[in-house]
């Protein structure tokens, strides 16, 4: 059986500073292709839980592996390649380098990761672009003049290229209308089924749950912690 | 990519960054500006006088004697007699030699008497000789032939009367015997557009009723000086051009050790270089402040870079994100730190050279200066280096303060 593509065993984790915020999480896993909905409201931890399962910041104790690789196994240098290579990652908005064309802007994650660089195909950035319904020959175009729907969507193709296992999502349709918000996710999973990928989506709304395989709240895996130094 | 990337953040901040390039920019452009007036003054320095190998004077110091007979400033303790003058004239490996006589004033100028082969031999400027512009030279005993800012300051034209007046700075003229404008030298950047020049035998002329330096009280009259034999008994210095270059040391000892009367021969470009040594305080000096305005551009740079790091750290997350190491946040901070110095110092070469280029018939002209227009040296290819590698190491500090920044922030910078 494949490795999961998630596993957080144990975790502890505390931002360094005085008045510090720290979070445990005692087990979540994540199986291979599952799309899972993480629920939480702000300043609950969602980010810090990104953080973490990107391998940018590492747990004081416990386990976190993606893919079965234990992020705390790795150096820091080799971290950050693992993430550009195995991660693809999404923001709430503001996604894209505003002063780079669309295509650089597809194309930043393999940059840094020759492993996932081979997997792209040489026209894949346009062929995503297609995908997602962005128009033709947006891929020349300054990523600061597109609609922020269409920031989202070359996000997402971003997100997707030279097919990372992983995807991870943080509020992504946040900043979009209702009516944008479901073409959005409807051409995400349709994308994310296409290569098999597992999704891990945070957001506050449960409406977005019909969706996904699974919808967790980040209440019931993990404990947060604020302390006064 | 990763340089294109950088450039697009740059263009994207184009304001900020336009204006920090043009710091740069102007701050080399004087820096180079500085070394090249520097450089062009040290050379018209030395171009001051060429093609004369020797300079004979009384025995005083080489400083001195330079001073006094090519920049006319301070005076002569002593003269050399028409004799030894004669005799230095003799020996057989001087090729020419050009009499000087210094002592008179008119307003504010030095009046020089010499012979006309003073125009054939004084040579500047890598071996220009002088121009006589407008009129003629020395023909008639009261000739006059004027420098060209002699002729600019007082207004003088061809045919002009002039009346040199006894000494320096004195009140006693010699009205009885005027002198005509006789010619106009065109401008040379040397002494030479400040002096008046007149024949010996006139310099001899106006001091026929004179003794000891006082007026006698008599009058002759014009047409007996005229006839009268006017070969001075003393002059001041002499330019000396030899046959061969590898007489000059020769006839330089035999004139130090001349024993009728005690004189010094000096190579005016070893007393030009001791001279220089002395002004040339002025040039550390200078080199100095324009050092101080790159410093203070970069460190506006600096300050730049610093002020936008809080507004980019979104950017710093998505990099971070997309799997950049630190290390290349900060390598991309001081690529960019680099590529402003780099567009800002080849704009501040441009801006020299298009200055150069509006300014050197005007300085020329002006102050006699020529700043020539030359590809960029060696010394000045590596000032730019310099500044790049300087921009490079400044920005360093908040390329530091970037990476804390984004190993603090993680991945989830809420704006």
């Amino acid at each position: 059986m494949a490795d999961p593509a998630l596993t957080l065993e144990d975790v502890r984790f505390r931002w360094p500073g005085r008045a510090s915020f720290g979070l445990s999480v005692p087990g979540f896993h994540m199986k291979q292709g599952e799309s899972v909905l993480l629920l939480g409201e702000s300043g609950s931890g969602k980010s810090t839980l990104l953080s973490l399962i990107c391998g940018i910041v590492t747990a004081e104790r416990g386990r976190v592996a993606v893919g079965g690789t234990d992020l705390s196994t790795l150096r820091a240098g080799a971290r950050d390649r693992f993430r550009a290579n195995r991660i693809g990652v999404i923001f709430q908005q503001f996604n894209l380098l505003p002063y780079a064309s669309v295509s650089d802007n597809i194309l930043l994650p393999l940059r840094f990761a020759p492993e996932r660089r081979k997997r792209a195909a040489p026209d894949e950035a346009a062929t995503l672009c297609s995908a997602l319904g962005l128009p033709k020959g947006i891929t020349g175009a300054t990523a600061g003049r597109l609609s922020v729907g269409q920031q989202q969507r070359v996000a997402v193709a971003r997100a997707l290229i030279g097919q990372p296992q992983l995807i991870v999502a943080d509020e992504p349709t946040s900043a979009l209308d209702a009516a944008t918000q479901d073409t959005f996710l409807g051409l995400l999973f349709d994308r994310i089924a296409a290569t098999g990928a597992s999704l891990l989506m945070v957001s506050h709304d449960e409406r977005l749950g019909a969706r996904f395989d699974r919808v967790v709240r980040l209440s019931d895996i993990a404990q947060t912690e604020r302390m006064a130094a | 990519m990763i340089l294109r990337l950088a450039f697009g953040s740059l263009l994207a901040r184009a304001l900020t960054v336009g204006m920090t390039i043009l710091a740069i920019a102007l701050s080399v452009a004087l820096f180079l500006g500085v070394e090249k007036v520097r450089t062009g003054a040290r050379a018209s320095f030395a171009d001051t006088i060429s093609g004369t190998d020797l300079i004979v004077g009384a025995r005083s110091g080489s400083v001195q004697l330079l001073l006094y007979s090519v920049f006319r400033i301070g005076n002569a303790t002593n003269n050399v007699t028409w004799e030894s003058y004669q005799d230095i004239a003799a020996h057989p490996e001087v090729d020419w030699i050009v009499p000087i006589s210094l002592g008179d004033s008119h307003r504010q100028f030095r009046v020089m008497g010499t012979t006309q082969a003073f125009f054939e031999h004084y040579k500047y400027r890598g071996g220009r000789s002088l121009v006589v512009g407008q009129g003629h030279g020395l023909d008639d005993l009261y000739d006059a032939v004027i420098g060209a800012e002699v002729a600019a300051t007082l207004g003088y034209e061809i045919g002009d009367p002039i009346v040199v007046s006894h000494g320096l700075a004195s009140f006693t003229d010699h009205d009885d015997q005027p002198f005509r404008v006789a010619g106009i030298i065109e401008r040379t950047g040397t002494p030479v557009d400040r002096t008046v020049i007149v024949s010996l035998e006139a310099i001899e002329a106006i001091h026929v009723d004179w003794q000891s330096g006082a007026q006698t009280g008599r009058t002759t009259p014009v047409e007996r000086i005229r006839e009268m034999d006017l070969t001075p008994s003393a002059i001041t210095a002499a330019l000396v051009g030899v046959k061969s270059r590898l007489q000059i040391f020769g006839l330089q000892r035999a004139i130090n050790e001349y024993p009728e009367e005690p004189l010094l021969a000096v190579l005016p470009g070893v007393a030009l270089q001791e001279l220089w040594q002395i002004v040339g305080v002025a040039e550390t000096a200078l080199i100095g402040v324009s050092a101080m305005v790159v410093v203070t551009a970069l460190l506006g740079m600096m300050a730049m870079i610093f002020s936008s790091l809080n507004e980019r750290r979104r950017e710093m997350a998505i990099w971070r994100a997309m799997g950049a190491r630190p290390a290349t946040i900060i390598g991309l901070l001081v690529l960019e730190a680099a590529l402003m110095a780099a567009i800002g110092a080849i704009l501040g070469l441009a801006l020299l050279y298009a200055g150069l280029f509006v300014a050197q018939p005007l300085v020329d002209s002006a102050f006699g200066l020529w700043l020539p227009i030359d590809p960029p040296t060696a010394r000045e290819l590596s000032v730019l280096a310099g500044v790049i590698g300087a921009a490079a190491i400044a920005s360093l500090l908040p390329a530091l303060r970037a990476y804390r920044l984004s190993l603090a922030d993680g991945m989830m910078v809420r704006i």
